[in-house]
């Protein structure tokens, strides 16, 4: 199918023009961390006031607040994504076994719920969550909230449902026959699972971890409730949040703590562009 | 052999004894209201020493539906208390005075009553249908036509893609800032030539449709994938059937195209339908939902942008009602109930006539 020239400019000039578009917000950001605060309100969008030293000055000023926290925020947003990614990942598939391979009333009724469940907007729960916790955590001595395990014990709790559902879809793909093989040579349930199924699971464990980990990594809602605005740990979206409400208008600052805070998600992004950009289609599909 | 087993029974045994040993007394410490700093690791400790037990106990008829259990409880147990308890408490909590700690009396209906005699959650809930309108035809519009042009020969083409997905990964908040900033501080530059001094986030109208031209920037990325994968389906020899025929590219389009994605379209209408609904990140960090409406049911309005989920959150934490935020949240729950029921409704019968 060989275009006309002049149609396959135009089209070109029009996705040019988009892509300029949706990158235009990101150029202003990198642009202005290299202006300071004067510079910013005179000419947001020219290349003048722009100087290296400046970005280092912003950039420490922003690391170093002590409203913002920088290193500290991200290596909490860290901890926490990974840790609800491995867990997820291991429970959700373990979970999405027993049920995949269990054709009794129970794993159905499990199933059912799960699935129902993914209906339920975040709103909903939100307010009890915070009070269960709360109770939870005061009858059993451990902190639920403003605490690490409490919030990845939230996700594990609020991602099972989806990556259950796309985990059993796979799964009953897997020949049943392995298993039953593996059980003739004296291999345990357990052993099956772990030393058979769950490494043929790679790839939509690969899946399921894109779309829950850009989730949690971007989540505001949760954390902020959860961890409050003002408390002790904080994710990278809530000390944005946080840092934004005390510099009002600052703009040399606000826009540094977005680049810092926008940039590990670039790199992982450029890094593993396809399997994101596939991972994320193939989840909305199902 | 019999050596082996034995001593794993007796293992098994003891480990089971043990962990339901500090299952009982952390649960005695809790129950009496004890402080002592240990009650929580105790419990953890045990539940998992008695779960080691239960694994070792040799049974082999036994054997698959312990480990059923043990592999279903971890996330079991989480989805309960995260999900289903807070859940079934928080319908409960919608008709008491519940002030987030605990209730004290019954009010049956009246929070739903009071809810909708309140014109500024009636707007709340007017303007969300609105917003989900427009999102729903914009961002599916413009995710098809970006995706027709990324699926077409265009030199770089990947490069296209990627860039038009790049502000799917940024969470609400964040872009809602630079947005702010673009709007605040760029735009207004050069709306001013044009004898407009005011950014436009500053007029309720203005600033709904800048909500609704950031969730476009946002969205219409991802739609777009999930359409250039749906096109990429097509089978080539339809398309070249078509050509020969003498079929040209709006009619391949319209003719061939659009209907052999249509579950495509289903699948993307319902997404951005019920994403739309949630939408919350960026409708806080653009305007926090202000804007003034002078005349609405007889009411002057401060909270021209706000959405309902941004109205729900402000009810509850801002203004300290959690009753009330409650009962909005179940009516919440309650639409997109309705909505996911017709989706599933809806591709249902179209999976009939195909």
């Amino acid at each position: 199918m060989e275009m006309k020239k002049s149609r396959k400019i135009i089209l070109t000039a029009l996705a040019v023009i988009v892509a300029v578009y949706t990158l235009f917000p990101f150029y202003l950001v990198v642009m202005n961390t290299f202006k300071n605060a004067n510079s910013i309100v005179a000419n947001p969008v020219g290349f003048e006031g722009v100087s290296v030293s400046q970005l280092m000055t912003n950039l420490t000023s922003v690391i170093n607040n002590s409203n913002f926290n920088f290193w500290y925020a991200f290596g909490t947003s860290a901890i926490i994504t990974i840790i609800s990614l491995i867990l997820l990942a291991l429970f959700g598939g373990m979970a999405a076994w027993v049920i995949c391979r269990n054709k009794t009333k129970w794993s159905t009724a499990i199933y059912m719920v799960f699935i129902a469940s993914m209906i339920i907007p975040f709103q909903v729960v939100m307010l009890p969550l915070i009070s269960t916790f709360r109770d939870v955590g005061k009858f059993v001595g451990i902190s639920m909230l403003q605490s690490i395990p409490g919030i990845v014990f939230a996700y594990c709790g609020f991602g099972g449902a989806m990556t259950v559902f796309i985990l059993t879809g796979f799964i009953k793909g897997i020949p049943y026959e392995l298993e039953e093989a593996a059980a003739i040579d004296g291999c345990s349930p357990e052993g099956t699972f772990f030393r058979i199924i769950f490494p043929l699971l790679t790839p939509v464990i690969t899946t399921v971890t894109i779309l829950n980990g850009m989730w949690i990594w971007n989540d505001y809602l949760l954390p902020s409730l959860m961890l409050g605005q003002n408390g002790k740990v904080k994710t990278l979206p809530v000390a944005v949040q946080a840092f934004v409400g005390s510099y009002v208008k600052q703009w040399d600052l606000i826009l540094a703590a977005a680049l810092l805070a926008i940039i590990p998600m670039i790199i992982i992004f450029l890094v593993a562009q396809k399997q994101i950009m596939n991972g994320m289609v193939e989840g909305a599909i199902k | 052999m019999a050596e082996d087993s034995k001593s794993r029974k007796l293992l098994s045994v003891v480990l089971l004894a043990a962990g339901i040993v500090a299952l009982i007394a952390a649960l005695y410490l809790d129950f009496t209201g004890s402080d002592a700093s240990f009650r929580g690791p105790l419990l953890i400790l045990g539940a998992i020493t008695a779960l080691v037990g239960l694994y070792l106990f040799p049974t082999i008829e036994h054997h698959r539906t312990i480990i059923n259990i043990i592999f279903l409880f971890p996330l079991l147990f989480t989805f309960a208390v995260t999900v289903i308890i807070p859940l079934v408490l928080g319908i409960f909590y919608s008709f008491t005075n519940w002030n987030g700690i605990k209730f004290t009396e019954f009010v049956g209906f009246s929070n739903y009553m009071t809810m909708f005699k309140d014109p500024a959650f009636i707007w709340s809930v007017l303007i969300t249908f609105l917003f989900v309108i427009f999102n729903m035809i914009f961002v599916n519009v413009v995710g098809f036509a970006l995706a027709l042009l990324c699926t077409s020969k265009l030199k770089g083409v990947g490069f296209f893609r990627a860039a038009y997905f790049l502000p799917n990964l940024i969470g609400g908040i964040v872009l809602g800032y630079i947005w702010q900033f673009v709007f605040n501080n760029v735009l207004v530059k050069i709306t001013a030539n044009w004898g407009m001094q005011n950014s436009v986030l500053s007029s309720t109208n203005t600033a709904f449709a800048a909500i609704i031209v950031v969730y476009i920037w946002q969205y219409a990325g991802y739609i777009m994938l999930i359409y250039v994968t749906g096109l990429t389906t097509i089978p080539k020899d339809v398309l070249e059937a078509s050509q020969i025929d003498g079929a040209n590219a709006i009619t391949t389009l319209f003719r061939i195209k659009i209907p052999m994605i249509a579950s495509t379209f289903t699948i993307c209408t319902f997404l951005t339908l019920t994403s739309a609904f949630k939408q919350f990140d960026v409708n806080m960090a653009l305007t926090n939902g202000t804007g003034s409406v002078a005349d609405f049911m007889g009411s002057y309005l401060t909270n021209g942008t706000q959405m309902l989920a941004l109205n729900i959150y402000n009810t509850a934490i801002s203004k300290n009602n959690y009753a009330m935020g409650q009962a909005k949240a179940v009516l919440f729950f309650i639409i997109l109930a309705c909505v996911s029921i017709l989706q599933v409704s809806v591709s249902n019968k179209k999976e009939v006539e195909m």
